[in-house]
């Protein structure tokens, strides 16, 4: 029989090398990736590649400027941020703050529900129903457009948003509202003025958390803005993202060759972009904190 | 003698468990009625009901009537209401902003504009919860930073910047030291002079110190009330006599 001992350090090794391996395999994303996106530096200039305007990957000369990917990337995810964030944040609040016990618990799990609909599924409903509407409504050529994309998009960042803020809002101690409520302020003063600063981080963190789903969104968006590599003027032109360009190419390129490498690169970019973001949200958390 | 607060027949339920029963009470003007009792004897619940706070749980239901300066509490709005009957918590709840925030949030929120009249409201306010003298250097600092005597004396200074007309405490010296219990006492009896205070307590000493009636409820019904002096020298009831001599509670 195993000592009481015995079975502590077990457990205590299995917990470590769990953590290890967390560690270990993000490291080894980074290391592959770095190893096959610099190679490609070593060949095609960074200047080139961030501010080129043609993606002209199989042509003779190639051309692997993303300038027009980042752009997509860009209005599709400020679009759904603008859209999602809002509503997401107020839909939270009324969750937890307005709405009747009955109607909140429905609300609640209703919504987190959403979050497990695959994006394809929502890409496909897209694409039939709101692609069609998109075009009609604003009389456009094709549906399939930046504006499409961020709709559909805020509509898969919600649930993260709503769900995330609404536990935060609901944290806030209940005896700061009483404490606003007793002296006199209105339902509606004690949420903006007392709940929503003691939420903040809370909610940030979860629109952060959005705002990386969306950004990482490849399927739907592959499937609804109309993937065409140039320059959006409108939010209404069709666009093609970052995530989207390496799921569709991915597939036909050699392995080696410079296309697969100027890939790899587009992951770094990616990369780098959602480091910023969350370094920009953390610093901000902190700061919150103080 | 005027009454302030007049509770007529009142009982009150938290779904089905009935907390209040047949209470009929005035509250003088001017006057510090201390309610005393063991804990669930609805002296809280009795509080809670003059600003209405109990009315956020959804399975709270009363009947009977309360009034204040002779009108129903149903027909004053909420927020006029918590203004007039200002409270004071058992735990210290300053709010996570500043101690001058703290103290401004209530007129801000009635709608004052002018920060020169909120200044002086911040001082008058530290003043009378005589707090001013400890903080007037670092109003901008966090009030989460101050001891916690100095956050009650905070919360008191933050309910009297919206100029009540009455103050409810609920056992404000439950977490205190002796010392800031003995500040906090004081600036209730100057405060007596102003406003129509009840103060719930769970400490007897403090309701004799302080108190010129004072109430003892049992169970959700008020056994006796009568003059403080008469209450603790010869209450009418036994089991008040026990209460006051420490048998229970």
């Amino acid at each position: 029989m195993f000592s009481r001992k015995v079975t502590d350090s077990i457990i205590e090794k299995l917990i470590f090398a769990s953590g290890i391996a967390a560690i270990l395999l993000v490291s080894l994303i980074f290391f592959f990736l770095l190893r096959e996106g610099l190679g490609f530096f070593s060949e095609y200039s960074i200047k080139d590649f961030i501010t080129g305007h043609f993606w002209y990957p199989t042509s003779k000369p190639a051309a692997f400027g993303i300038l027009s990917l980042i752009m997509g990337s860009l209005f599709v995810t400020l679009g759904a941020a603008v859209i999602a964030v809002p509503v997401g944040v107020m839909a939270a609040f009324y969750i937890s703050e307005v709405a009747p016990v009955s109607v909140r618990d429905v609300l609640k799990s209703g919504i987190e529900l959403l979050a497990a609909i695959p994006s394809v599924v929502i890409g496909f409903i897209g694409m039939v129903t709101l692609v069609p509407l998109v075009r009609v409504m604003f009389d456009i050529p094709t549906g399939l457009s930046a504006f499409s994309g961020s709709l559909m998009l805020a509509f898969m960042a919600m649930p993260t948003i709503v769900s995330i803020s609404e536990d935060a809002i609901r944290s806030v101690p209940w005896t700061y509202k009483e404490a606003a409520l007793s002296l006199g302020a209105t339902k509606w003063q004690t949420m903006y003025r007392i709940v929503l600063p003691a939420a903040a981080p809370g909610i940030l963190a979860a629109v952060m958390l959005g705002i990386g789903r969306v950004i990482g969104e490849t399927m739907a968006v592959m499937m609804i803005t109309g993937n065409a590599a140039a320059i959006p003027e409108s939010i209404f032109d069709p666009v093609r993202t970052m995530t989207a360009t390496i799921a569709a190419e991915m597939g036909e390129t050699v392995k080696g060759s410079m296309h697969y490498k100027g890939l790899f690169a587009i992951g770094l970019v990616l990369f780098v972009i959602t480091f910023i973001i969350n370094f920009i949200a953390d610093t901000f958390l902190n700061r919150v904190k103080k | 003698m005027v009454d302030k607060i007049i509770a007529k027949d009142l009982n009150c339920w938290f779904g089905k468990a009935c907390s209040v029963k047949g209470l009929n009470l005035s509250v003088h003007s001017n006057e510090i009625l201390g309610i005393i009792g063991p804990s669930n004897s609805g002296k809280t619940t009795f509080l809670r009901m003059i600003n209405r706070l109990n009315e956020l749980s959804n399975n709270f239901k009363y009947d009977g009537s309360l009034m204040l300066d002779g009108v129903d509490l149903k027909q004053i709005d909420t927020e006029t209401l918590r203004k007039r009957c200002g409270m004071v918590f058992a735990l210290p709840l300053p709010l996570p902003m500043s101690i001058y925030e703290n103290v401004g949030y209530g007129p801000l929120r009635h709608g004052i504009k002018s920060k020169k009249y909120i200044d002086e409201i911040v001082e008058k306010s530290l003043k009378a919860a005589s707090l001013w003298d400890e903080v007037k250097d670092r109003l901008d600092s966090s009030a989460m930073k101050l001891s916690g005597g100095q956050q009650q004396r905070l919360c008191i200074a933050r309910t009297l910047a919206v100029e009540p007309e009455v103050i409810l405490y609920d056992e404000p010296c439950s977490g205190l030291d002796p010392i800031s219990t003995a500040k906090v006492e004081e600036a209730m009896v100057e405060l007596k002079k102003k406003y129509t205070i009840i103060l719930v307590t769970n400490n007897v000493k403090q309701a004799s110190r302080v108190s010129d009636r004072t109430a003892f409820f049992l169970m959700g019904e008020m056994v006796e009330i009568g003059k403080t002096a008469d209450i603790f020298l010869s209450p009418k009831d036994k089991r008040t006599e026990g209460y006051i001599m420490g048998r229970y509670g």
